[in-house]
């Protein structure tokens, strides 16, 4: 689908002050402000005919700020219409609305995003951690939660990182000299 | 008069139990022999495959991916790559194309195959389950022949495929298709005709177009309640706009519904893979830019520029620019897509795996509620899960 129509069939229903339209690739693609993800959801069900969720995840910008970023894909069965829309989240316990009410298939990936990144969907009927173990601590996609073996208890063994074998090259680094480490937000 | 109480009782299906698949857990309340809630517990299976893949270059990750979906490991390399691609704004040359639809679809009927093995073994009709079994084999052989691996081949690379398809590989390919043929009947005939099949499929684990739709199934779960829905079809990737096929359905939505659809998806994938080996075009299979594809073996003995590419390929890889990227697919069980960041070094960001098993079993408990115990088990059977893909 082309980019301009799709979005400009749902600017009338949308404020769009909240609603950034971005051109990425050819998707037609919506930042919206957390406040405003609900309504920009319902009118894409409503009004653009987008009546399933195709995705919903999520992932850390750290160290930039807002922190988070959860990307929706909507599209339509039986159609080809696709509408990304995303939302940046501030904070070390960000929270959003939950979207359950508008698709009722954002139960699960709510719960995944919720395990994974600790994003708490306020309104959700039953957010638990849905692949790690209840009682995880941590958010494991977080950038700053650390990949290590696990810890087994051998005597004088230091689990080791598995990102510290493959090293690490800064982009378009000139030569195929070692760069900096991933950021690691304080 | 006598009192009657409503009791419940909670029974635990899995993680451990042949019916599930995999390692499942379902936390079953029955009243009597109905189910009357099905709350699946998952992440047996997790093994965090979604972080690792942001520690290791992407040349790398095509490991971790082949173990998502190790039935369609082809189709999940697809996926994969085209992710890549589309950051990296890379052509893919027409013959390598051709290949990977061939595969894919080669891929598509092993996967559905086992989906009927699986699926006929779960009501104890244990001839089908050997005969798709040995089917599957033959797909497994021309996968080794192309890659050198049965499963998990590693074999789609950015820009194109690892290396051109052996002289052996053809003959065999179309030998195992043309037998595929009459094959595919044979196995329509010996469910068709078995009245157990029918009864025990038929107006099980229904499953209604309005849910299917709003619970975010897709593939063969949502074409058997009656939606024409294809990625395929809706938005071509990687070469399918060249192929003529046909996107069967069912509006009846219930377990012999996904069973007539996937029977159906097999000729179609035939037909497809017989065009593309038909006419597979001539030319190279990987694209001839040396930032991102390994040069060819032969010119290693006597060009040290090749061994310098070769050298910073393997030990560093590919900067793909700055961005995100996502492009759907169908795999065998559903929309596969791969949602990938990249700050422009030579790891992703984030990847995020749109596993169409994940949102397939969400509508697990709305096929099953309301109806016998017994049923469950053709209702995982019929939305043909692989746990590797709802766990990751």
């Amino acid at each position: 689908m082309e980019q301009g129509p799709l979005l400009d069939r749902l600017r009338p229903y949308v404020p769009w002050g909240l609603a950034i339209p971005k051109d990425e690739g050819g998707r037609p693609t919506l930042l919206v402000t957390p406040g405003a993800l609900l309504e920009v959801l319902e009118a894409a069900r409503t009004h653009l005919a987008l009546d399933a969720l195709v995705d919903l995840t999520c992932w850390d910008r750290a160290p930039a700020s807002p922190r988070f970023e959860a990307v929706y894909l909507l599209g339509q069965a039986g159609g080809s219409d696709r509408l990304t829309v995303k939302v940046q989240i501030e904070g070390d316990q960000p929270r959003l609305p939950s979207s359950v009410g508008v698709y009722p298939g954002a139960a699960w990936p709510e719960r995944e995003v919720y395990d994974m990144f600790g994003v708490v969907f306020e309104g959700h009927p039953d957010l638990r951690r849905i692949l790690m173990p209840d009682d995880w601590e941590g958010y494991p996609l977080r950038r700053d939660f650390p990949l290590t073996e696990e810890a087994v208890e051998f005597k004088g063994h230091t689990p080791k990182v598995p990102s510290e074998i493959i090293p690490f090259f800064r982009p378009h680094s000139p030569s195929g000299s070692g760069g900096d480490p991933p950021p690691v937000p304080g | 008069m006598i009192e009657r109480t409503r009791e419940t009782l909670t029974v635990n299906m899995g993680p451990q139990h042949p019916g599930t698949h995999g390692l499942l857990r379902l936390v079953l309340e029955i009243e009597g022999e109905i189910v009357r809630k099905c709350t699946p517990v998952l992440g047996y299976l997790h093994t965090g495959i979604e972080k690792e893949m942001e520690t290791r270059t992407y040349l790398q990750n095509v490991t971790l991916v082949d173990r998502i979906e190790y039935v369609a490991a082809y189709m999940e390399e697809m996926a994969f790559y085209l992710s890549v691609e589309r950051l990296m704004a890379l052509e893919v040359p027409p013959r390598a194309r051709s290949i990977r639809v061939l595969l894919c679809e080669l891929n598509r009927i092993a996967s559905h195959l086992i989906y009927l093995g699986a699926a006929a073994l779960d009501l104890n009709i244990s001839s089908v389950f050997m005969y798709a079994f040995a089917d599957r084999e033959r797909f497994l052989d021309l996968s080794e022949m192309v890659s050198g691996q049965r499963m998990m081949p590693g074999y789609f690379r950015a820009g194109g495929v690892a290396i051109d398809l052996p002289e052996e590989f053809f003959p065999a390919a179309r030998s195992f298709l043309d037998d595929l043929a009459h094959r595919i009947d044979e196995y329509e005939r010996l469910l068709d005709d078995n009245l157990i099949w029918r009864q025990r499929t038929q107006g099980v684990a229904t499953l209604s177009r309005e849910d299917a739709i709003s619970l975010g199934a897709t593939g063969p779960v949502l074409r058997g309640s009656g939606v024409a829905h294809d990625v395929r079809k809706l938005l071509p990737y990687g070469g399918y706009e060249e192929f003529a096929f046909d996107v069967p359905t069912q509006p009846e939505g219930d377990a012999y519904a996904r069973y007539r659809v996937r029977m159906e998806e097999m000729r179609q994938s035939r037909r497809i893979a017989l065009a593309a080996l038909e006419h597979l075009p001539g030319g190279p299979v990987i694209v001839d830019d040396r930032k991102v594809a390994l040069p060819p073996r032969h010119e290693l003995a006597h060009s040290m520029e090749a061994v310098i590419h070769q050298f910073k390929l393997v030990s560093e890889g590919y900067h793909p620019p700055a961005g995100d990227s996502y492009v759907a697919t169908e795999s065998a069980r559903g929309e596969k897509g791969y949602f990938i960041v990249s700050d422009g070094s030579n790891r992703p960001v984030r990847v995020h795996v749109r596993a169409p098993s994940f949102y397939n079993l969400q509508a697990l408990p709305a096929m099953v509620e309301g109806r016998p115990l017994g049923d469950v088990v053709v209702a995982i059977a019929s939305i043909d899960i692989v746990l590797g893909d709802v766990d990751r």
